[in-house]
């Protein structure tokens, strides 16, 4: 990992931009603030352009000799397929409303970490040799060639985004800065610029099915492993079957909860529900895994990683999907799936098989969302919840930037976090729903040798932690997403120590009350819960 | 270097119709063929453009969703913010374009020492553009008067709302002031906010001096130098009668005004004031968020190269296999 300055140095950060002006400003690779280029291997096993052994410290990128002519040509190519692109070219005033709603900017000051800034990288070559005013007047109108400073500035900055979509809110046009990075990445990829953060979890996904490359049998083990814990815990022996035929639903999500702590603690409660209601569902080896890090690569790869979800699901013959806690992947279903890979005409509409509730809103996607779910079984009361058992929990709720974004995803989660915990607090309210921040790792940028940066980028969001922490002493930081819940924790030990991360359904699963469980004497963490004689109260004679 | 050029470029455009209109008297030149010119250039640009964008698909359902989707029946959805039907798009785009909905939003950050992040108030900028694009529209519509016969009564009325206040037997018209101030405002924070300087371009000071010299020698032909109204009403029918007339004794002022107009109709459909049109167009504001519910339709979806349940099964076999994972096929 890279060195990382103490808090109080990192917080000493200028938003001053500097006496030259940003077309004569060269990007400064400065370790701790990029990730390391794709390996060779990894764009060879997507059949990728350019695969070669580089880095972007060093002068020579190993370009193709036509590289400009290759980036022009995909440009044009994208200003015919996206009217998104040409409008968010074309009508930008630069009023600025966007600079300080960007985490990146606001963590390192960075000028051309400000969304219009970082667009107008783009922009400036679009306007050079696409536009008439930018061939003549150049300079005058923001435009200048594409030189090999200008794509060295464009994987810096363009792989310094998230894709979070906050700035987008503010805009008074609505111009989204993830759709410029998306496809800015995508040209990057067209020379074989991509970041192995995200190009080596592709390779994974598009071959074993998850990012983590997990194979089937390990898929398997480690959610044994939970089961076992989940045994220990409650006594309660839940059984999950595999890749079965014929089961209602088939259950999709983030590769990253069956891996490590504490997504680990999300999958464990996900199993003790489903087992609870007797739900007929299946997991899946092969579409083992909803997050799609295609979506940080380029439309296409997208949709190459996304297929795998409705073809499992035709070929195991389930009724519908459900899906599990993660943020990007959800964008990814919302917006794209059905266009991409539908239509699912060979699925139903989503029916909840406790409750009969129809999920008209999924009708053509058929793909639920586990708190929508979830929330539906709670507000019915066909889950027995001890919310007493989190009583060591206070919690407050992060909004993953896409669900809440590309979704709108809000007071469900909320809801089930009410009735599993006794304490929730909100943060302030400009750090959360629509004007939530993300996590500064998102859109595959969670690398440990890019930690300087995701300390930065998640600043704004640690601070309104760190308001809730020590205004209502908040010691529990839920969330609905794998990313987050691999990024969150040492942004919290960073900027907040004594804030854990934890699911919405690690939440759930302490406070479900199964049948036939034994007496519960710690959480799913294997912490002692607090106080056994309310930890048992009212809730089960209910 | 921004604001030096684009004051240069105004000065020249004012000396260039000072000394053409004013000395030598080209009041042809300045009074109709430039004034055709610039709005069929204003018509056929805008068209152009638009029509630009128009062909360009829209391949994916991207609205930028600011409140609770309609999911559960029990939970109130944001049908503005969030729309899941048209009449929530439609509403959502008439809050946005009349009222700028999104910019209302706007907050600013401070860091201060802890660190501790504060977000202010911060409504400046969506008062100043709401007073500068309100204002503009009213004065645009007042103009009505000189290109119509009989002046339609919307129009008399927006005259007579705006002019409440009078100084002697005149009419002061309240827009006349909101608009200089508003301008001023707009490029005193481009200035003196210095993020904002550091990505204003030349391109986004001279709309703002082009529009405050438009404005300025609009209120100085009306308040100060007066001209003879129904010499310049007669030469304004002319033009939208396509009967064009020069009457006499037309102020050079005027034609300094006219010819502003006509340096912004050209300039319009190759800047970003195409914003106007754009923002009807955007597909994170004018797209409802029920790609869920309502199959979305990309017309370049191309096949892709997938990897496949068999290619998948055909690698892993044996470990599936072992683990007791159910297979298609059991050997081979």
């Amino acid at each position: 990992m890279a060195f990382v300055p103490k808090p109080d140095e990192l917080a000493r950060i200028g938003h001053k931009p500097p006496r030259t002006g940003w077309m004569d400003t060269p990007v400064d690779f400065r370790r701790g603030t990029w990730c390391y280029a794709a390996k060779p291997k990894n764009l060879q096993a997507l059949e990728l352009p350019n695969p070669r052994e580089w880095s972007p410290e060093r002068a020579d990128w190993k370009l193709p000799a036509n590289w400009q002519e290759i980036i022009l040509e995909g440009l044009r190519e994208r200003l015919q397929r996206f009217r998104s692109l040409q409008i968010f070219m074309d009508i930008c005033v630069r009023c600025g409303a966007c600079a300080d709603k960007c985490h990146y900017f606001i963590g390192s000051g960075d000028p051309k970490n400000m969304p219009v800034l970082r667009a107008e990288l783009l922009r400036s070559v679009y306007r050079k040799n696409f536009t008439t005013a930018g061939k003549i007047l150049g300079k005058m109108v923001g435009a200048r060639d594409l030189s090999e400073d200008v794509l060295k500035e464009w994987f810096y900055y363009f792989f310094q985004c998230s894709e979070c979509r906050r700035c987008s809110v503010f805009c008074p046009y609505g111009i989204d800065t993830a759709e410029i990075t998306m496809i800015a990445r995508e040209l990057l990829n067209l020379v074989g610029c991509n970041i192995d953060w995200v190009a080596a979890p592709v390779a994974n996904c598009f071959r074993t099915g998850n990012h983590l490359g997990l194979q089937p049998h390990a898929i398997k083990d480690m959610i044994e492993f939970a089961v076992e814990d989940i045994e220990k815990i409650t006594g309660v022996k839940v059984e999950p079957t595999f890749n079965r035929k014929g089961a209602e639903i088939l259950f999709v999500t983030p590769s990253g909860d069956l891996f490590a702590d504490p997504g680990t603690y999300t999958l464990m409660g996900y199993l003790m529900l489903f087992h609870e209601l007797g739900l007929d569902y299946t997991w899946s080896t092969y579409a083992s895994d909803g997050g799609n890090f295609g979506l940080f690569t380029s439309h296409e790869m997208m949709k190459r990683l996304n297929a795998k979800i409705y073809a499992e699901a035709r070929r195991l013959g389930v009724k519908w999907i459900l899906g599990g806690e993660c943020g990007h992947m959800w964008r990814v279903i919302n917006q794209y799936m059905d266009t991409l890979n539908g239509p699912a005409d060979f699925l139903e509409e989503p029916v909840s098989p406790i409750t009969g509730t129809r999920f008209e809103h999924a009708r053509t996607t058929k793909m639920v969302h586990i708190t929508e779910f979830t929330a539906d079984l709670i507000e019915q009361n066909k889950l027995n919840l001890a919310p007493e058992r989190n009583e060591h929990c206070r919690v407050t709720f992060h909004d993953s930037c896409n669900p809440s974004r590309s979704m709108g995803l809000l007071e469900e989660p909320r809801y089930i976090l009410k009735k599993v915990c006794r304490h929730f607090y909100e943060m302030p309210e400009n750090t959360i729903r629509e004007q939530t921040f993300c996590c500064g790792s998102g859109g595959g940028l969670n690398a440990d040798e890019n930690m300087e940066m995701r300390l930065r980028g998640g600043l704004p969001r640690a601070n309104a932690v760190r308001y809730v922490h020590e205004k209502h002493g908040v010691n529990t930081l839920a969330c609905i997403c794998a990313i987050d819940r691999a990024a969150l924790p040492p942004l919290m030990d960073y900027w907040v120590p004594g804030v854990e991360v934890s699911g919405v359904h690690e939440l759930v699963g302490n406070a479900l009350v199964m049948k036939g469980e034994k007496k519960r004497t710690s959480d799913l963490r294997g912490r002692p819960l607090p106080d056994p004689h309310t930890a048992f109260g009212g809730a089960i004679e209910e | 270097m921004g604001i030096g050029f684009s004051l240069l470029l105004i000065m020249a455009l004012l000396l260039a119709v000072f000394f053409g209109a004013g000395v030598l008297g080209w009041h042809l030149l300045f009074g109709v063929v430039i004034p055709y010119a610039a709005a069929t250039i204003f018509l056929f640009g805008i068209i152009y453009r638009v029509v630009k964008w128009g062909r360009a698909p829209i391949p994916f359902r991207i609205p930028t969703t600011c409140g609770q989707q309609k999911s559960l029946p029990w939970i109130k959805p944001s049908r503005i913010d969030n729309p899941s039907s048209a009449a929530g798009v439609i509403g959502r785009l008439a809050l946005e374009v009349l009222l700028f909905r999104s910019l209302f939003r706007n907050t600013k950050a401070e860091l201060r020492d802890g660190p501790r992040l504060a977000y202010h108030w911060e409504k400046w900028l969506w008062l100043g553009g709401l007073l500068f694009h309100w204002s503009f529209l009213t004065i645009f519509l007042r103009h009505l008067r000189f290109f119509t016969e009989p002046v339609p009564s919307f129009v008399s009325f927006i005259e007579g709302v705006d002019g409440f206040l009078r100084v002697g037997v005149q009419a002061l018209y309240i827009t006349d002031i909101l608009i200089l101030v508003a301008v001023t405002y707009l490029f005193w924070r481009r200035v003196v906010i210095p993020q904002v300087r550091y990505i204003s371009l030349p391109a986004d000071y001279f709309p703002l001096f082009l529009i405050l010299s438009l404005a300025f020698s609009g209120v100085l032909m009306r308040y100060f130098f007066r001209v003879d109204v129904s010499a310049v009403k007669e030469l304004t029918m002319g033009l939208v009668t396509f009967h064009p007339r020069i009457p006499e004794g037309i102020g050079v002022i005027f034609y300094i005004h006219l010819f502003f107009v006509s340096v912004l109709f050209v300039y319009f459909p190759y800047s970003k004031m195409m914003h106007l049109a754009g923002i009807f167009l955007s597909p994170t504001r004018n797209l409802a968020n029920n790609s869920r519910a309502c199959r979305h339709i990309n017309p370049w979806n191309y096949p892709v190269k997938v990897h496949t349940y068999e290619e998948y099964e055909e690698e892993f076999r044996g470990k599936m296999r072992e683990a007791g994972i159910p297979l298609e096929k059991e050997c081979g």
